[in-house]
Formats: structure tokens, C-alpha cells, sequence
């Protein structure tokens, strides 16, 4: 793994938050589609500043443990975050991937314990969500935040396509 | 007046050049922007008329060289040529940007033998072998330069560099990260210096299913750049020309040709 502090994103990801720790909770919503060939898509979660550099990976979905790393083919297909960050990773990435998700709603957590958030400069930021499927589309959402967060933020955006309700909530 | 030019080509002999001249000769790669340990690309070859269409001749690619991020040369497999293209498969290991270019320069030569119209090509050292009562005799030197680029990974610079023959196309902004919405910068070169106030041309993909070409028409400035402003993705063809006198020899004319395909995603 060639960045530094990516690691970190495991603790980040298994840590609970602690009293007094700022925390981001996330949910994404996979839909249900009435088609005929259906896979779970790949989504990628992130932090840009407000010009679209990239911060932070917080979450990779993909066929991670396929033969041969034959999954890995499809990650360009998450066009942005292929572009913003996927491209200059190595694979497999510790940390941030894991499997695809079946459709429900899935729920993160993420404390601001990690060095990786805590280092977060305060200021505007959105947290990306970028859906790809395979036969099927590519949706991607910005839900803008501050970070640290003064008061609770609660950011709700609907997905049309490859994405449902994206609910994001940001706690001081 | 068009049609005056034409009349006046085909007296000289040289219609047939200026009909060659109408085909676009082409490259199309399966993907320009690839993930994974290891990814294959595949290539069609053609030349002409409509872009990207197979319609009128398969691509020559006995001077197709492929080379990989670390300037390393990658070997074209499972070549095929067919009634309308050329196919071929590459097997990208390395992570960064490979080009897969095909160099053409030499000599072309027309002439007339007994009243009958004779195609030449040779180097310089067998222009002596042209018969002595060939008339009407005009040679030609030709520089020029086909290439495509794709990345696995990140994109990477290094293999970018004019060598400094012909025209040539040192991308300022990568050519495998090219997005609608975006502008990008394309610097030109002639024998290796800037090439200003060259005309460069671009066309996207999908001709058949509009009704005009679309072409942009653009001028390299004095740096011999081009920005391009891309409205809309897809696959482009660019192209750019230029007619100098001889350089090899006397009383010959210099045909310079560069042109390349790029696909622009959507952001």
C-alpha cells in the first residue's frame, strides 16, 4: 500500500466512537431494480474539498475476492473516484474495500478519533457517494458538510438510478 | 474551381493521390482507461472515409510498434487483417500509459511510363533506379505519424517526447484523462520545434448518426499548442497536416501527417 495513513481508515472504520469524539453516520440506500441481470454494484465513498480535490477514501465495495483479481477490472467504471484516487492506489487496498452490498440500507460509522479525520483542516467538504453497476448505470451524490461540526447536520439526498436515499448525519 | 483543381490533378496523374488523400487512416482502441493486475486491450485498424466505420480498406500495421510506460516495447498478438480492418491484442502488465504508434516516412513518387500512370516508393537511395524515360516524374517525401495511447492505472509522462522528426503531438494534458467540460492542452512539433499556426482538426465518433461532421477546426498558437474545449464525450480523431519543400531532396515536396484517437469520458 503506497499511501500513508490509509491504514488508519481500519481503526477508523471498527472504532467506536468515544464521549466527546465527533462522529459522521451514513447511510446508503441500494435499490431494489426490476431488471433482468442484476449485480450488486460497486460504490466508492469519499471526501472532497469544495473545488473536488480529493480527501479521503472512507468505503470501496467491490468483488474483492475474485480469481485472479478479475474484479479489480471494473473499479475504472467508478469513473470520478477512478480518476480522483482509484487510479493511483495499489491493489488490494487495506482498510476501505471490502464486498459489494446487497440492496437495504447499509449504515457507517465513522469517529473522528481516527489521526485521519482529526487531521481533516476545518473547513466546507462533501462526502461522495459514486455507484456503478455492472450491465447497468453509474449515479454519483454529493452531500456537502462542515467538518469539525459546530452542530448536528443532517444532509438527505435521493438517488434515481443506481443509488437510493443517501442520509447523511454529522455530529460535534 | 474545386472541380477545375480536380480536372487539372488527374491530368497530372496524381488523382489517385489526391482520392488516397480523402481516406482517414485510423486506430481504435476497446478502452483507453483500464484497472486491474493485468488487461488486455484490443485494436481495430482501418482506413476510410467516415470515422470510426469500416468501409473501405484494413490499416497496414507492419510499422506498428507498442510502447509500454517504461518505454518498453510491448508485442502486438493475434494480428489479423481482414477485407475492411486490421486487428490486433495487447496485454498491458505494467502500470502507466503505453502508445501504440505506427511511423511511416519515406519516399512516394508518380510518374509515366508508355502513357501509363506508375506509383512509386523507395528511399532516397533508389530514386536513381526510377526509369530514365519515366515522365512527368514528381516525388514526394512522407513523415508520418499515427499513434493511440492507453493507460492502466495512473497515467504516466515519461514515453512523451518528440523525437523529432515530422510532426509530432507532446501532450501537456494527458491524453487518457480528457473529460467533458474540461479543456486540454496539445503541443505540436515539427522536426522537434514548435509548430505554430498549424491547422488541427477533430472529429467525434458516431458521424452516421448526424446529419453534419461537426469538425473543430483549431490553430496551434505561437507555442504550437492547441486547447480544446471537449462539449461532449466520446471517441475523437485528430488530425493535422503540413506541406513543406524537400528536405532530402531537390525539387521534391514534404508531406507531414500526424493524427491520433482519443476518447473523452464523461465527468
Amino acid at each position: 500500500m503506497r499511501l500513508t495513513g490509509k491504514t488508519t481508515l481500519l481503526a477508523l472504520l471498527l472504532g467506536s466512537a468515544c464521549a466527546g469524539a465527533a462522529e459522521l453516520e451514513l447511510e446508503v440506500e441500494i435499490p431494489a431494480l426490476n431488471v433482468a441481470e442484476y449485480h450488486h454494484p460497486y460504490v466508492a465513498i469519499w471526501v472532497e474539498d469544495t473545488k473536488g480535490q480529493h480527501q479521503q477514501n472512507l468505503s470501496l465495495w467491490y468483488d474483492h475476492d475474485m480469481r485472479d483479481d478479475e474484479g479489480q477490472k471494473w473499479l475504472k467504471d467508478l469513473r470520478l473516484w477512478w480518476r480522483r484516487s482509484g487510479r493511483q492506489l495499489e491493489f488490494p487496498v487495506d482498510g476501505f474495500s471490502a464486498a459489494t452490498r446487497p440492496v437495504g440500507t447499509h449504515k457507517l460509522e465513522f469517529s473522528s478519533n481516527s489521526p485521519v479525520i482529526k487531521d481533516l483542516p476545518g473547513g466546507d467538504y462533501r462526502l461522495v457517494v459514486e455507484a456503478a453497476r455492472e450491465v447497468g448505470g453509474r449515479e454519483l451524490l454529493r452531500l456537502p458538510f462542515q467538518w469539525p461540526p459546530q452542530e448536528r447536520q443532517e444532509i438527505v439526498k435521493q438517488g434515481s438510478n443506481e443509488l437510493g436515499r443517501i442520509q447523511l448525519v454529522v455530529k460535534p | 474551381m474545386k472541380k477545375l483543381i480536380a480536372a487539372a490533378l488527374l491530368a497530372a496523374g496524381i488523382g489517385a493521390v489526391s482520392q488516397a488523400h480523402a481516406h482517414r487512416a485510423w486506430m481504435l482502441p476497446s478502452a483507453t482507461v483500464l484497472a486491474g493486475d493485468t488487461a488486455w486491450v484490443t485494436m481495430d485498424g482501418a482506413v476510410s472515409n467516415s470515422l470510426f466505420y469500416f468501409e473501405h480498406h484494413p490499416l497496414n500495421l507492419d510499422q506498428l510498434e507498442i510502447i509500454g510506460p517504461r518505454g518498453e516495447p510491448v508485442e502486438a498478438l493475434n494480428r489479423a487483417t481482414g477485407k475492411y480492418r486490421s486487428v490486433f491484442d495487447a496485454e498491458l502488465t505494467n502500470d502507466g500509459t503505453y502508445t501504440f504508434e505506427i511511423r511511416r516516412s519515406g519516399l512516394a513518387g508518380m510518374y509515366k511510363l508508355n502513357d501509363k500512370p506508375v506509383r512509386w516508393r523507395g528511399s532516397v537511395d533508389e530514386v536513381k533506379d526510377i526509369p530514365e524515360d519515366a515522365e512527368g516524374l514528381r516525388l514526394f517525401e512522407m513523415d508520418n505519424l499515427m499513434q493511440v495511447f492507453v493507460t492502466k492505472g495512473a497515467p504516466t509522462y515519461e514515453t512523451f517526447e518528440a523525437q523529432g522528426v515530422g510532426l509530432e503531438m507532446v501532450p501537456v494534458t494527458h491524453p487518457n484523462d480528457l473529460f467533458a467540460g474540461e479543456t486540454s492542452e496539445f503541443r505540436f512539433f515539427v522536426d522537434g520545434k514548435p509548430a505554430a499556426d498549424l491547422d488541427v482538426v477533430l472529429i467525434r465518433d458516431g458521424i452516421r448518426y448526424r446529419d453534419q461532421v461537426d469538425e473543430m477546426q483549431l490553430k496551434t498558437d505561437a507555442q504550437g499548442s492547441i486547447f480544446v474545449e471537449w462539449e461532449q464525450p466520446g471517441m475523437y480523431w485528430l488530425e493535422t497536416e503540413l506541406e513543406q519543400p524537400g528536405k532530402r531532396l531537390d525539387n521534391a515536396k514534404r508531406r507531414m501527417s500526424y493524427s491520433a484517437t482519443l476518447e473523452v469520458l464523461p465527468l
